[in-house]
């Protein structure tokens, strides 16, 4: 009897399972939300509510609501209120593309807040194209994308990966030579990796001071990962560890870390997936002094983060309630559509894509965020320490606001690309070739 | 004659006026250090901590350590500084004076620091401590000294050598003087040479960095000798390497062996495919959770002993569940396998889902008692507390479950009922119970699994579903029905894992060995270690 079921046991589990989660997650989607009235104006939505990405996308979903609210107070958009239609993809990638159709299609919603991994957003590209509505995505990325229907609230590689180097080379950082980078095996990691590479290499950086790993998502063992890293390190060089693994991973990583006893003295972590959300579920000790490269901390004084702040706890009603860095690009990015939407005073897709560049929108740190031609937009940014208590002490800041770069200039591939929806009408426009349409 | 008199008056006149004024506003080195701090700079806090360590004044080691922990506070609108002394019940005294402040001002704020600033202090607090009495603040000065290679502490170095007589700490103050030696200029070749032996006999990862950093200035001599110890350390490390290795593997044998050993039971002897199994662990580890929420809201003394506390709990938790389990949906599917791979799905998606509601999405801190935190040297190989305690336990329970198995009533009827259910009930033993109670065993394990799992991974509602395949994969490979397979299969597992790693990559790794158990499931149907004679055809 056992025969027989072996095999059974192995294979089919992943397809199974995506079935019973796309099922469940419909059942939650069908339940939305009440409906202000006849007369509304409808936002989408779109983040992960069960499933892996729960842990993050749920707090963009509350924060969503909250502005929402918040600008109903104010008397909403264009006389009318706005709804939130709410709709759960389930940490599914092909799902994500079925939600976000039936947002557009069914909902009828004039713009969608959504998604936090890039298979995510790879996934629903298409159908914003061919239903021709609007994404806001805002979760720092790999860069190398400009869609006309997606407008990038999140750090663009220059806008994250570039400085924290920069700065572990400048005095203050502790001048490394020696560079180990480590990431998740995905494309986010993936890119940005071969970015930096590329850019250190740039910087007179030898191939043999370099070291890329790369582990699977929800990896936990990392005994050997951690003494490959020390050894890396004792090579007489200062060295520095890049990560860019992602969420759940980091706990027992920096856990490992601190268990072999590598201290952010010797060999600091400087991370671009570890936020203020994800401290709040660990023990910070391991953590004191290793490095975060973000656009914004909560830690920083500013009046207007102060009041958003006040605001996020008294609507969680959660006095603890931690706020992080793609909570203020969504906060920026909604800002943005409500001003552009006013701008033109209609919802019309095209004409918001068209109002969109040039608008600008205060961010939380004190600075004024602008959306660039290529549907990025500028951002401070900062490298926070761990403290104990689970924020960041800003310890170096980029001296203004960095345009984010949708396409890197340190890879053979986009150097000569240039996005711009303004005058070149393009995502991808070859500067050699003068052409639209990539290398 | 007269000119040039009049001339060397002026002179000295000019000299005594210079000296004067700076006397004048330089009264003290150590104020002036002091008030470096004030400035709220990185690069000025440096200065004012090397201003403080060369003052030689009597509250040096006092401030710099307050500094290092953060105590060290300064009022910009008074322009003075305090610190917090730990010894003493955390009291403010005045940095200058070393008396207590009596009214302290109200903009006290902490002088920050970053990771450049706590490595120049942890050489400076090595410097000044290398005389203290306290010989593990000795030791540590030693080491501390060894990474930053202070040439100012070579005379110190020199007196604590001749007045040590701890045989370890006189080690690590020899090493300490060797690099300080091999990156100053001015020390001749002999010593040099000598540094490098002393160097070599070290032998470990530092001591490599040590040599392969050496200043391009060195005598042509020693960098050869460096060379040759590189080699020679390199080579006798690559076999530590091989036993450490070994021991990753079999701490992550471990893991699996833990996660794999509830399943052993009510997949392996019960035949039940149960994928809500990774749910149990994770209902241990919540429970572990809200154990130490109770301790640290109630008795704070008593975290350290939390997991001693939890475990029994995890069991009745995930084993009470697992009998509601098996009563109410499990022993409706026996002989149903496909039925009961789907139930016990759902069951998971369930449980996961309502752990989400009612603890929330984010991950919960479970923290490591401080008897698990830290490492040991064990020849070359670190060995962390956490893991060894792991494995450990794992091989506690094992020994456990076997004995339970062997020697006790119920695991005779356990066994009885799963070799062949008609005659056992035709000895008078009651099935149903025994399904109920093995079943319940089973998940009661897996939530002591979780237990210890809680220690090296996230406590989230998918903590589970990374070790399900796993635990699937080494029942299945070690032999279905007999917990020594799950045992080798584990620590093969593991091991096949850790010495692939280093040379494949995490993710490759993982693959192959997918791949390999795919290939000897081909050949080997039934596992390592497979069942014979008629109860396999049941």
């Amino acid at each position: 009897m056992y025969n027989s079921l072996r095999p059974a046991v192995a294979r089919p589990l992943t397809r199974r399972r995506l079935l019973v989660t796309a099922a469940g997650a419909a059942i939650g989607a069908g339940l939305g939300f009440p409906a202000f009235g006849q007369d509304t104006i409808k936002v989408g939505i779109l983040h992960s509510l069960s499933g892996t990405m729960a842990i993050s996308e749920t707090t963009l979903k509350d924060v969503m609501l909250m502005l929402i609210e918040e600008q109903n107070k104010k008397g909403g958009l264009l006389g009318k209120k706005l709804e939130a239609v709410v709709v759960d993809p389930a940490s599914n990638w092909p799902l994500f593309a079925e939600k976000a159709r039936e947002l557009i299609t069914k909902d009828k919603v004039s713009a969608v807040f959504g998604c936090w991994t890039s298979v995510s957003r790879k996934s629903v590209l298409p159908v914003f194209k061919e239903l021709n509505s609007i994404l806001f995505y805002p979760v720092q990325y790999e860069g190398e994308e400009s869609e006309r229907n997606v407008f990038y609230t999140g750090a663009a590689p220059n806008q994250q990966a570039i400085p924290a180097v920069d700065y572990l080379m400048s005095k203050d950082g502790g001048e490394a030579k020696r560079w180990v980078l480590a990431g998740t095996d995905y494309v986010y990691p993936r890119t940005t990796n071969k970015i930096l590479e590329a850019y250190l290499k740039q910087k007179g950086v030898a191939d043999a001071d370099i070291m890329i790993n790369y582990t699977p998502f929800g990896h936990s063992d990392w005994q050997t990962i951690v003494s490959d890293i020390k050894r890396f390190g004792s090579a007489g060089k200062k060295t520095a560890v890049v990560s860019t693994i992602n969420g759940d991973a980091n706990v027992p990583f920096y856990k490992e870390l601190g268990n072999q006893g590598v201290k952010a003295t010797d060999i600091p972590v400087v991370a671009f997936s570890v936020g203020e959300e994800e401290l709040a579920g660990l023990d910070t000790k391991p953590l004191l002094g290793h490095l975060a490269a973000w656009n914004y901390f909560q830690s920083i004084k500013s009046p207007i983060n102060d009041t958003f702040i006040k605001t996020w706890q008294t609507y969680t009603k959660n006095p603890k309630r931690v706020t992080n860095d793609p909570m203020e690009a969504h906060v920026v990015g909604f800002e943005m559509w409500v001003k552009a939407v006013q701008k033109v005073g209609t919802i019309d897709p095209d004409k918001v894509i068209d109002a969109l560049p040039g608008i600008e929108a205060p961010n939380l740190t004190g600075g004024i965020s602008k959306m660039l031609p290529n549907h990025h937009i500028t951002k401070p940014v900062f490298i926070g320490e761990v403290r104990a208590d689970g924020q960041f002490d800003v310890v170096w800041k980029t001296d203004g606001l960095v345009p984010g770069d949708a396409w890197s200039d340190y890879l053979p591939g986009s150097k000569d690309l240039e996005a711009d929806w303004v005058t070149l009408k393009c995502g991808n426009y070859n500067k050699v070739t003068r052409t639209c349409g990539g290398a | 004659m007269r000119a040039y008199c009049h001339r060397l008056l002026a002179l000295a006149a000019v000299f005594l006026v210079i000296l004067f004024t700076a006397t004048a506003t330089r009264a003290d080195p150590y104020e002036d250090a002091l008030a470096h701090f004030l400035a709220d700079n990185f690069n000025s806090t440096i200065e004012g901590i090397n201003g403080v360590a060369s003052s030689g004044h009597p509250l040096a080691e006092k401030v710099v350590g307050a500094l290092q922990s953060g105590r060290l506070l300064f009022s910009a609108e008074q322009k003075r500084i305090f610190y917090r002394d730990r010894d003493d019940g955390d009291n403010l005294y005045d940095a200058l004076t070393g008396t207590s402040a009596a009214a302290p001002p109200g903009d006290l704020s902490p002088v920050r620091l970053n990771n450049r600033v706590r490595g120049i202090i942890e050489g400076v607090i090595g410097s000044l401590t290398l005389l203290s009495p306290d010989p593990a603040k000795r030791l540590a000065a030693a080491q501390a000294v060894f990474k930053s290679r202070d040439a100012t502490a070579l005379p110190t170095l020199e007196q604590a050598i001749a007045k040590e007589t701890n045989s370890r700490i006189k080690r690590a103050l020899i090493e300490a003087r060797a690099t300080v030696i091999l990156f100053l200029d001015s020390t001749s070749e002999a010593d040099k040479t000598a540094a490098v032996a002393t160097i070599r006999e070290r032998g470990d990862q530092d001591a490599i960095g040590v040599l392969r950093g050496l200043p391009a200035g060195a005598p042509p001599d020693v960098k050869r000798l460096a060379a040759d110890a590189i080699v020679a350390i390199e080579r006798s490390l690559a076999i530590w390497d091989t036993l450490q290795n070994a021991w990753y593997g079999i701490s992550l044998g471990s893991v699996l062996l833990l996660a794999a050993i509830g399943l052993a039971i009510t997949f392996g002897v019960m035949g039940v495919i149960n994928m809500a199994h990774g749910e149990m662990v994770m209902l241990g580890a919540y429970t572990t959770y809200v154990v130490q929420e109770i301790i640290r809201a109630r008795y704070p003394g008593l975290f350290d002993y939390s997991l001693f506390i939890a475990i029994p709990l995890a069991f009745l938790v995930s084993g009470l569940v697992g009998i509601l389990v098996e009563r109410c949906i499990i022993q409706f599917l026996y002989g149903r396998p496909l039925e009961t791979l789907l139930a016990t799905w759902g069951l998971s998606l369930i449980l996961q889902q309502a752990v989400r509601t009612a603890f929330g999405p984010t991950n919960k801190d479970v923290g490591t008692p401080s008897w698990m935190s830290g490492s040991f040297d064990l020849g070359h190989i670190a060995i962390t507390y956490n893991r060894l305690s792991i494995v450990v336990f794992t091989l506690l329970v094992f020994v456990l479950l076997l004995g339970l198995l062997r020697f006790t009533r119920l695991g005779l009827e356990m066994r009885a009922v799963t070799q062949n259910r008609a005659m056992a009930a035709s000895m008078g033993i009651r099935t149903g119970s025994i399904d109920a109670l093995t079943f319940g065993l089973g998940s009661g394990i897996a939530g002591i699994a979780g237990v210890a799992l809680s220690q090296i991974d996230n406590v989230s509602p998918n903590l589970g579903q990374g070790y399900i395949i796993d635990s699937f994969m080494v029942v299945v490979f070690g032999g279905v029905g007999n917990l020594w397979g799950t045992l080798v299969g584990a620590l093969t597992l593991g091991i096949a894992n850790k010495f692939l790693e280093p040379v494949a990559g995490a993710v490759l790794a993982k693959i192959a060995i997918l791949v390999l158990i795919i290939l000897f499931i081909q050949k080997r149907p039934r596992g390592l270690f497979a069942l014979k004679g008629r109860a396999v055809e049941a």
